[in-house]
């Protein structure tokens, strides 16, 4: 009855799927909602709002009997915009620049030792344990921001959702295991935490290191940029080893 | 705003070219923010263009991985029976990480007596 008297509602999410429309708005929503979830947890890592909003995507996603690849068409338009921010990462480092200056032959050496550590043992450990040339593609550029480590990872042959993935969870562990390890290893000087704490676990880590202090935080921003770049040029090199 | 998004999309463009012109292993954004990098440390102008914008972009940089990440569902089988070595290749990479950064820093400030970072 409803059916005849309005012809047009029974055909509106058809409509609506074909446009770009639904994925666009679902992305934002759900980053919008995750990151409600994340001022609420009063900014804990575990409460990633990137996290998040991937799981509430997938959720729906799964719920509704939408495809990836449909998602995708709405959604691009958004993941368009990482190639333009990948650039922008310049801004803050080039603001780092007197430090970077004043402490320059301390951080080239923890710069080297930290990206190349990141690389060869998540490498090293997974090529043990059986994983595919795949999986290591994917996990190797894992310490660099999300933006260069996707585009790295596709580049050797990796799967860059599967990066994003593992450059969020190396994230967490840095941020929530960094304060421990410290202690333990008798590392008290702020710049020295900060800066491994960018190295290894980039924006998140960062973001924790702003938590605890101004200093270590510019020193955790100074490490995430530095380790971008040089984790763009030395995973395709030392990753050719392995792959 | 525009400015600062023209300037952005033309060293992406510059990045671009060079990574596939000389078929670089090294993905054009990234050459993009090495070039951005040192025109911004030769010109304090162009900082001033770029700043606002930029630091506006990058503040909310979070929610632009989403629709990647999201493609972890189609990476269902390329992961599967690879978990736990995935997660320990993760967990134990990132402390060591974390040691050896800080601990190779630590030496170097004593070895090069920088006098104290925190200053």
């Amino acid at each position: 009855m409803l059916d005849a008297a309005l012809p047009q509602w029974g055909r509106v999410w058809v409509y609506l799927a074909a446009s770009p429309l639904p994925g666009l708005t679902l992305t934002l929503s759900a980053y919008a909602v995750a990151h409600a979830i994340y001022a609420r947890s009063k900014f804990s890592p575990l409460a990633n709002p990137v996290a998040i909003a991937i799981a509430l995507v997938v959720a729906v996603l799964l719920a509704s009997g939408m495809s990836y690849h449909d998602y995708f068409a709405g959604a691009q338009f958004v993941h368009f915009l990482l190639g333009p921010a990948t650039v922008a990462l310049a801004i803050p480092l080039a603001r780092q620049l007197p430090r970077l200056r004043r402490l320059f032959l301390p951080l080239c050496c923890a710069l080297t030792a930290g990206c190349a550590t990141a690389i060869l043992a998540a490498v090293v450990i997974l090529d043990y344990l059986g994983g595919t040339a795949q999986l290591i593609a994917s996990i190797g550029p894992k310490s660099a921001s999300t933006p260069i480590a996707m585009a790295v990872s596709e580049k050797l042959g990796g799967l860059p959702a599967l990066t994003a993935v593992l450059v969020i969870a190396t994230g967490i562990v840095g941020a929530v295991a960094g304060r421990t390890l410290f202690n333990a290893l008798r590392i008290d000087s702020h710049a020295v935490r900060g800066f491994a704490l960018g190295v290894a676990s980039h924006g998140i880590g960062t973001a924790r290191a702003f938590q605890v202090s101004p200093e270590m935080g510019a020193f955790a921003g100074l490490g995430m940029g530095l380790n971008g770049m040089l984790t763009a040029v030395l995973a395709p090199w030392l990753l050719g080893y392995f792959l | 705003m525009i400015a600062t998004f023209a300037i952005l999309l033309l060293f992406q463009c510059a990045g671009e070219a060079i990574s596939f012109g000389f078929g670089l292993p090294v993905p054009g954004p990234v050459i993009g923010m090495l070039l951005l990098f040192a025109a911004l440390a030769a010109s304090a102008r162009l900082m001033a263009i770029v700043e606002t914008t930029g630091s506006e972009l990058l503040r909310h940089m979070s929610l632009l991985f989403v629709p990647a990440g999201v493609g972890i569902m189609t990476a269902g089988a390329a992961v599967s029976g690879h978990l736990l070595g995935l997660a320990l290749a993760l967990v134990g990479s990132t402390l060591l990480t974390l040691a050896v950064t800080a601990l190779v820093m630590r030496a170097a400030l004593r070895h090069t007596q920088a006098g104290n970072p925190d200053a």
